[in-house]
């Protein structure tokens, strides 16, 4: 293997003022928890602006870069290139066989970006350019130089150690898990949660999670459907809180009491209301729903606001405009849409009106859901208490 | 909580000396049955004695048992080896509407080979009759594959009939029979169905997985499925599994030792009270109560308003597993080929429970489960989609 580390690149956080260590701090920590099960070890470091995890040993690079890409706040990661400094003409014998071995037909453009953070080093940036770029052509002469606009641009770094490297691996961008705080995620075995914990996470925020559990109308391989979802997220989010609630209780007294037609309004109110506990014991600031409107009956506008009413907490809808089309092809890239279409029965449609109310009413659905007043508070606070805790 | 495995119809739980026999021969007979030291010679005894046990069991000859992975293989072995085989001589089959994937399919793959298949209906009760069977064998017939106990009701099919009819009308026809669900439960007398091939999987009476036989009467032509090097006569490539195959030889030993009419008399009455009970409940359907021609480890009930899952994941919360319709095809709601054949309606095929018991199944847990029932179906039945 010709790689020995990866720098690592990131955008946003450079311009975070003085809380630029903060962020970068939890970027390292994301990227050593991301190499923790890989094939080799590796050291992160943070060394002038820059991140690196330099493989101790040998390692798995397919591994490595696929773990790597789901660091989010990454936006380049760059395999490297490591030599020892033996003087001028080592290196530039390296870079020759570097290139060589990087690309085998080399009839392309080329730039060379030479550094050095170690101003001792006897040639000056510009001079390395000019020589490395003189003996690259003479070692192939198929090669030419194209400085606004190359289609190969190598980048040489002097530090206690060189870095030689030409190629970005785009990683997903977005902020390092854990700097903008947490938020409940209402996660079911469907395609559309899991898409929406992973782009809020990917602003930063640590997720936990809440599954409605129904046996037995819902069965174990279902909860287990979850959890699995709830691990391939957790590949990006980080570690995961998971509460397993059993709303069963709850759903038989709202079918007892209210209309059917509002039957999936009023059950996701309760679920909001008892996620929005969870969230609350948990120090969550917001909840997350896989919304979009218009998707099923309940997902209107006028279902929505029926479904907000009663969150204090802000309810994040990262699907809210997305076609459905556009969260599978989500599902697909991140790695979510083969669980969440497994097909283990969901008897909960026994719960589903055959003609849900497309228009509810807020008025309406609160005067009915008085009905269950002094019924279901207990069967809430019970629901709560005894929610099964997996950690993820 | 006690346990109660009421899906025996799916698999068995091994017993204890087939365990331990499965442990021993992993310890002792590893060799590979084709080396030739003595090691392997150890592993080639093993396999002997098993053919031996199993041959004598079902009246045959020992060189007539092939020793395959389970019910699939010997399935398609059979079907596909037999009907290949004989192209020259017809390209005509027969099997049923009622069939485990396992047979089927095959037939469905023989079919997009260019074979002529014949699907037989069953009658109400789940049968397939003689006289139906006798009208549609022509000239061009060569293989008929009919299931001797059904998977999902019980049904037993009149094979020593049918196989009397096949041969009447010519006896190059081949009479293949999957008596998976039949050992165990009945006697599998090969020279008395007259049949040419008959298919077993162990885990189906209380052996290990993996692991299950075909029976082939001397000097019936199939051809293998599996190229490789020649085990088993050149039928069979691939090394034997030796513990697996002593498993079931001491399983089939143990399960049809002295007591086992008493055993099956016992399962019989066991049955007889469950149905009762279960007709005591409103809305309830059984399907083929009838115990002359049912087997006496099926139950199978449809109860109106209630979609099986339900049911099973309400009585799993008990403690009480049982199955939805057939376990292979529980990932496919609502499909049952076999049931919708004999004439179940759609709205009784979501409502389809199946309880399969084994010898280990008491009284005790028949009343036990009846009254689950009785608590939790009027319950279910609150709740419909409206």
């Amino acid at each position: 293997m010709m790689y020995k580390a990866f720098l690592l690149k990131y955008g946003e956080i450079g311009v975070k003022g003085k809380n630029r260590h903060l962020f970068e701090d939890a970027l390292v920590r994301s990227v050593e928890r991301a190499l923790e099960g890989a094939d080799g070890d590796f050291k992160v470091t943070k060394e002038s602006g820059r991140i690196y995890a330099s493989a101790e040993n040998e390692f798995d690079y397919d591994d490595a870069v696929c773990r790597l890409k789901k660091v989010f706040g990454l936006v380049w990661i760059c395999p490297v290139f490591q030599i020892e400094d033996n003087g001028y003409d080592d290196l530039s014998k390296n870079v020759i066989e570097f290139f060589d071995k990087e690309y085998k037909d080399k009839s392309f453009t080329f730039k060379v970006d030479a550094r050095r953070a170690r101003k001792n080093y006897p040639l000056n940036s510009m001079q390395i350019n000019e020589e490395l770029g003189h003996d690259l052509l003479e070692a192939y002469p198929e090669l030419s130089v194209d400085v606004h606009n190359p289609d190969v641009l190598l980048s040489v770094e002097i530090r206690n150690v060189i870095n030689i490297y030409s190629k970005a691996i785009k990683g997903p961008g977005g902020m390092p898990v854990g700097t903008a705080g947490s938020a409940m995620l209402l996660l079911s075995g469907g395609i559309d949660s899991p898409v929406a914990g992973y782009m809020v996470s990917k602003r930063g925020v640590k997720l936990c999670a809440a599954y409605f559990h129904a046996p037995p109308y819902t069965s174990e391989r279902a909860k287990q459907k979850v959890a699995d979802l709830a691990r391939i997220v957790s590949q990006y989010s980080g570690a995961l809180k998971l509460y397993v609630i059993d709303f069963t209780e709850i759903q038989l007294e709202i079918y007892k009491n209210c209309p059917h037609d509002e039957m999936t309004i009023i059950m996701r109110r309760f679920m909001m209301r008892i996620a929005q506990s969870l969230a609350k014991k948990e120090g969550c600031t917001g909840l997350i729903t896989g919304e979009s409107i218009g998707q099923v009956a309940s997902q209107t506008m006028q279902g929505l606001l029926c479904t907000n009413a009663v969150c204090e907490l802000p309810v994040y809808r990262p699907l809210i405009a997305f076609d459905k089309q556009d969260i599978v092809e989500k599902a697909m890239e991140i790695g979510t849409y083969e669980t969440s279409i497994q097909p283990y029965e969901d008897c909960c449609t026994i719960f589903v009106a055959k003609h849900p109310v497309t228009k509810p009413r807020l008025d309406a659905i609160e005067r009915h859901e008085k009905r269950l007043e002094g019924i279901v508070e207990p069967m809430v606070d019970k629901a709560i208490e005894t929610a099964e805790l997996i950690v993820i | 909580m006690k346990e109660i495995y009421m899906d025996n119809a799916a698999t068995t739980r091994p017993l204890d000396a087939v365990t331990d026999t499965v442990c021993e021969m992993m310890r002792t007979a590893y060799g590979n049955p084709s080396s030739k030291h003595m090691k392997g010679v150890e592993a080639e005894k093993v396999l002997k004695e098993s053919s031996k046990t199993i041959a004598s069991l079902m009246k045959v000859q020992e060189k007539e048992i092939f020793f395959t992975s389970g019910a699939t293989e010997g399935n398609n072995t059979a079907i596909i080896g037999a009907a290949r085989r004989r192209i020259r001589s017809g390209t005509h089959i027969i099997t049923t509407k009622l069939e485990h994937p396992s047979v089927r399919e095959p037939f469905l793959l023989l079919e997009k080979e260019g074979f002529k298949v014949t699907y037989l209906d069953p009658d109400e009760k789940g049968l397939i009759s003689a006289s139906q069977l006798k009208s549609v064998l022509t000239e061009e017939t060569t293989l008929v594959s009919i299931m001797y106990v059904h998977n999902e009701t019980g049904a037993i099919q009149p094979v020593e009939e049918l196989g009397s009819v096949i041969k009447e009308y010519n006896k190059d026809i081949y009479f293949h029979v999957d008596a998976v669900q039949a050992f165990g439960k009945l006697k599998v007398l090969p020279g008395k169905i007259k049949a040419d091939m008959v298919t077993a999987s162990a885990h189906k009476f209380h052996g290990p997985k993996g692991v299950g036989f075909l029976y082939i009467k001397d000097g019936t032509k199939c051809e293998p499925l599996l190229c490789g090097g020649g085990q088993q006569k050149g039928f069979r490539s691939g090394t034997e599994n030796v513990p697996g195959i002593a498993g079931m030889s001491k399983a089939l030993e143990q399960v049809y030792e002295d007591s086992f009419e008493e055993k099956i008399s016992k399962m019989s009455e066991i049955r007889k009270c469950f149905i009762d009970g279960l007709m005591s409940i409103e809305d309830v359907k059984v399907f083929c109560q009838d115990l002359k021609t049912a087997a006496p480890h099926i139950v199978c009930a449809a109860f109106k308003g209630i979609k099986s899952e339900v049911l099973l994941h309400q009585l799993e919360s008990d403690g009480v597993y049982v199955s939805s319709g057939s376990a292979c095809s529980s990932n496919k709601p609502g499909l049952s080929f076999s049931l919708a054949a004999m004439g179940a309606t759609g709205e009784e095929l979501d409502s389809i429970i199946r309880f399969s018991f084994s010898f280990e199944t008491d009284k005790q847990d028949t009343d036990r489960v009846l009254e689950l029932l009785k608590k939790h179906v009027p319950f279910l039945r609150q709740f419909v989609r409206r």
